[in-house]
């Protein structure tokens, strides 16, 4: 039976790895990250859950305990912040490169220095070139249900990646929400056991990863790059098939918001595009013409749903919880690069705003709207990018 | 033998490797001395099978041993941790 429980976004994603029988799990604890791994040790140690809990002294060895651990065959579960996963650098690419599903919450925190435990997209979005999947969430309930959807995912052989399910430090994962946990049969008929193509096996004794030449090498990366356009053809797939099942749908790579007859789409990451519906609502009243577009899926990016999104709308406004130092928020890069070369693009205006956890409201979020709109009369973008809320 | 594919279609999607002797070389090659062990000096203590840090040397028949030129670089440790002198290092290719 389901049953629906109020919890963090951090326990949430305990039970998410509960419920997807991740059967090991190795982690390294840091805020704000701690109470996934406390929740998941909380479950072993009772008999909940029967999976390896391996404690590791950093997250590099974390990683690397989840690449053996895939390797040898088993569902495997992580979860890390900000400096841990930076830490993890290397061993993203030997998992991604020998082609394990490892799913791993990744609990957004700014990088430091300077020292800071809040959330922005700096941690996850420094990873971005690493062949991993990043999914981001804007709810409780989304965080559970995009765990058992990266998992359907990552597992299926035409794709074999693993994939990161990013949620915002505090602001989802210290914070209560109502979550409907899913029947746990029924969560089996979604996802059975995982089958992997190879497993490390003593009795016939491999290794993988190893030397190639310059002749084989580029081949291998094609690979991973066929998997991601796989993955970002399957991903409203299974968005489609989860919400027939369990009757909760995210719009597969983006969820809309009001955005069928808008002149300006505001394009988000995570919380700040649930804030934005808000704001879309007061500003629909004054009749103003604006949509939200949340973006769930970072790697694959979704281009050709972002050129769907935007046929009919005349702006774009993509708001950034980071910035790519000596360039621009990565959210704003992708989206202009997805429209190069589409006729009539709309103008695209970049905004970098809630570093390092400072708070986006709706009211900043009407402002970004208000600004963009101001361009959208003259025809120029007068600033290349535009700090919400900087100190004058 | 293992083929290698002729193709993207035949290639595995991650490389794989099973033990093989020298996939990628014999490093021994790369070795400047080679150590030369005098088996009537040597009493089978295995102090150079407990140090050579490349695993280069084996317990051949009743444990003398023996030195696995393929991979042996040359480093030297067997030649001073032998306390009876039974290993000596001599240029190679002279």
């Amino acid at each position: 039976m389901s049953r629906t429980i109020i919890d963090t976004g951090n326990h949430i994603a305990g039970y998410a790895a509960k419920a997807a029988r991740a059967q090991v799990v190795a982690a390294y604890p840091i805020t704000p990250q701690s109470p996934v791994v406390e929740q998941i040790a909380e479950f072993v140690e009772r008999g909940e859950m029967d999976a390896e809990y391996i404690r590791v002294e950093s997250e590099h060895s974390a990683m690397t305990a989840c690449i053996g651990a895939a390797a040898a065959g088993a569902r495997t579960f992580t979860a890390t912040s900000a400096q841990g996963l930076a830490l993890m650098h290397e061993m993203l690419h030997w998992a991604s490169g020998a082609r394990l599903p490892i799913v791993m919450a990744v609990v957004n925190r700014a990088m430091a220095p300077p020292w800071t435990i809040w959330a922005d997209f700096s941690d996850s979005l420094s990873q971005r070139d690493t062949g991993w999947i990043q999914f981001y969430c804007a709810s409780n309930q989304e965080i559970f249900d995009t765990v058992l959807q990266a998992y359907k995912l990552c597992e299926d052989r035409q794709v074999l990646l693993p994939a990161m399910v990013c949620f915002e430090g505090f602001i989802l994962s210290h914070t209560s929400m109502p979550v409907k946990i899913l029947d746990q049969e029924a969560i089996d008929d979604f996802l059975p056991p995982y089958d992997p193509v190879w497993v490390l096996d003593v009795g016939n004794p491999f290794s993988h990863g190893n030397m190639v030449f310059p002749e084989w090498y580029m081949e291998f990366r094609y690979f991973i790059q066929e998997a991601m356009d796989n993955a970002e053809k399957m991903i409203p797939e299974i968005d489609k098939e989860y919400g027939r099942r369990f009757g909760f749908e995210y719009g597969g790579h983006i969820e809309r918001y009001r955005c069928e007859d808008a002149d300006l789409v505001l394009l988000s990451m995570g919380t700040i595009g649930s804030e934005a519906r808000i704001a879309v609502d007061n500003l629909r009243k004054q009749g103003v013409k604006v949509g939200s577009a949340r973006l769930r899926v970072f790697r694959p990016f979704p281009k050709e749903e972002i050129r769907r999104l935007v046929k009919d709308v005349q702006m774009v406004a993509a708001i950034d919880r980071q910035i790519s130092f000596g360039i621009e928020g990565p959210l704003f890069t992708e989206v202009k690069a997805s429209l190069y070369g589409e006729q009539d693009h709309p103008l695209a205006a970049g905004f970098i705003a809630g570093l390092g956890g400072r708070d986006v409201t709706f009211h900043d979020i009407e402002k970004i709207a208000m600004k963009s709109l101001e361009w959208l009369r003259t025809g120029k973008v007068e600033e290349d990018v535009t700090w919400v809320g900087l100190r004058a | 033998m293992i083929k290698a594919p002729k193709n993207l279609k035949d290639m595995p999607i991650t490389p794989l490797s099973r033990p093989t002797v020298a996939s990628t070389g014999i490093t021994g090659f790369w070795r400047t001395f080679r150590p030369i062990l005098e088996p009537a000096k040597c009493n089978r203590c295995l102090l150079c099978w407990v140090f050579c840090p490349e695993g280069c040397i084996k317990r051949g028949a009743e444990d003398m041993p023996e030195i696995d030129y393929d991979y042996c670089k040359g480093c030297g440790i067997c030649a001073n941790e032998c306390r009876l002198g039974a290993i000596k290092m001599e240029r190679e290719g002279l």
